[in-house]
């Protein structure tokens, strides 16, 4: 079946306040960023599922800024789903962000509208 | 049985230009595009209109090979824009390989030109980010080579110092290339002084942005040996594609280079250790370590020490990105080309002081968008054959 639009339907779940992604349900495998089929399988009974939120940062850098602007952190995120993002982790200096940190999602404000952010996880 | 063997040693470089590297100010990315391909032409001893197969990618003028045929005054029977980043002056060739050895055309030129230091004053990307990156404003290429880096140093511990070491060898190189930009002493602590753009990536961990064009011309062996220059072959072509943005890469220390690198060896007939001299473009210091790993020339993991150890520098015992590379001889956009043309004065033996000698075996290596294309060309005299 044909799927309503992919990137669309993310980025107004998004500005709803759900954070959902796409998920066959014949084979199970998740699929980030959202697409017509799933990549390899080309399954296309793509459900939205909420995934956990939880991730390890797979990896990171430290976006350096002309001052007075703030240094940025740009990473990426697998989450626990599988599928991996690119993403910023705040709440911390972006030099603290390291690889196999333990994240949680969360709906922030990003240039152009909601997007998905990650913090260090305080429960783990 | 390897695909593509019969395409081995079937056609040459007989032509190879370089014009206006570093600082070309008042021209016109075509303009210097135009007079690489000039140069390259007479390099061939050929006329323009005996060019009946046209291949050019330009980052700003997507319909360039329409645009090169009229300036040129040619009419080709084929004309190939195709455009994977860095890396499509090598995916060209093979399609030049294919087309010349199928009889479709007869000369074939591949040529590219930008002013990105002059015109621009700024890297000009092809590579349009995603939807899903865009949100974050990654400070594109670099950032994204940033992640790869960072998982390099986090899975086999390369370092700072050795990712430096690859500015500081292409460098040495530079100083011996009177075309180079950037020239003069070098040391590690110098690359590590400069200011971070993207951690652990520094200004000279980081291509140049400067003016250049570069071209070079193929034909079927049979002809070629009719030709003013001694001809080399291309002895193997092949490429790959795994992804576009980099969150996609599978695993962000290992690019399709590898594939690239084991068909075209295969289709060559020669492994890593045979190679006199590797070309490859090094649009940032981690790129070097890892298509060094991907193409075999160093196992997973030890591109780090390997290049800290010296062996890629003047007088080490793989001479790579002879001309200066990216890093220190020029880099005007898309500098895929400049590894071919370099590794052609290499084996023509034109090369001056950096001259390696006896080299009759090379590699070069073109990569483009975010280690996303990989495209890699064995090229040998023609007793390789």
């Amino acid at each position: 079946m044909t799927q309503a639009p992919p990137t669309k339907t993310y980025f107004d779940c998004l500005a709803e306040g759900r954070f959902v992604i796409q998920r066959s349900a014949s084979t199970g495998e998740w699929v980030f960023y959202p697409r017509m089929i799933a990549p390899r399988t080309g399954a296309t009974d793509l459900e939205w599922v909420e995934p956990t939120g939880l991730g390890t940062v797979y990896a990171t850098t430290v976006q350096r800024m002309k001052p007075p602007a703030a240094d940025v952190s740009i990473a990426i995120v697998e989450l626990d789903e599988g599928p991996r993002l690119m993403t910023h982790v705040q709440a911390m200096p972006p030099e603290d962000v390291f690889i196999g940190m333990r994240v949680r999602a969360k709906i922030a404000d990003g240039p152009d509208g909601k997007i998905v952010v990650f913090e260090a996880d305080s429960a783990e | 049985m390897m695909r593509g063997l019969q395409l081995r040693g079937k056609t040459a470089f007989v032509g190879a230009a370089t014009f206006g590297c570093g600082e070309a100010p008042g021209y016109t990315s075509i303009e210097l595009a135009a007079e690489a391909a000039r140069l390259a032409i007479a390099d061939a001893g050929l006329t323009p209109s005996q060019i009946d197969g046209l291949f050019i990618a330009l980052p700003t003028d997507f319909l360039s090979g329409l645009t090169i045929a009229e300036y040129l005054g040619i009419r080709p029977a084929m004309t190939n824009n195709s455009r994977t980043g860095g890396s499509a002056f090598l995916t060209h060739a093979e399609w030049a390989m294919l087309a010349l050895d199928a009889g479709l055309i007869d000369h074939a030129l591949i040529c590219y030109g930008a002013n990105q230091r002059t015109g621009a004053g700024k890297l000009v990307s092809a590579q349009m980010p995603s939807a899903f990156e865009q949100p974050y404003r990654p400070n594109n290429p670099v950032a994204s080579y940033a992640l790869a880096a960072s998982r390099h140093m986090y899975q086999y511990g390369t370092t700072s110092e050795q990712l430096a070491s690859v500015a500081v060898a292409a460098r040495q190189w530079a100083n011996l290339n009177p075309e180079a930009f950037r020239k003069g002493p070098l040391s590690i602590d110098d690359v590590l002084s400069t200011r971070l753009v993207a951690d652990p990536l520094h200004v000279a961990d980081c291509c140049l942005v400067t003016d250049g064009a570069a071209a070079v011309v193929m034909t079927r062996i049979d002809r070629a040996r009719d030709l003013h220059k001694t001809p080399v072959a291309l002895l193997g072509a092949a490429s790959a594609t795994w992804h576009h943005e980099i969150a996609q890469l599978a695993d962000l220390t290992v690019s399709a280079a590898r594939e690239s690198g084991e068909r075209a060896f295969a289709q060559a007939g020669f492994s890593p250790a045979d190679m006199d001299v590797v070309n490859l473009y090094d649009a940032f210091t981690i790129n070097t370590i890892m298509f060094l790993e991907d193409l075999g020339f160093c196992a997973k993991g030890e591109g780090g020490p390997f290049v800290a150890s010296g062996a890629i520098a003047p007088g080490g015992a793989l001479p790579v990105n002879t001309n200066g590379g990216g890093l220190s001889f020029c880099h005007p956009g898309m500098y895929g080309l400049f590894t071919m043309v370099e590794t052609i004065r290499q084996l023509r033996g034109e090369a001056g002081e950096r001259q390696i000698d006896g080299a009759k075996l090379a590699l070069a290596h073109g990569n483009g968008g975010t280690l996303s294309s990989q495209a890699t060309c064995i090229i040998g005299l023609l007793e390789t054959v």
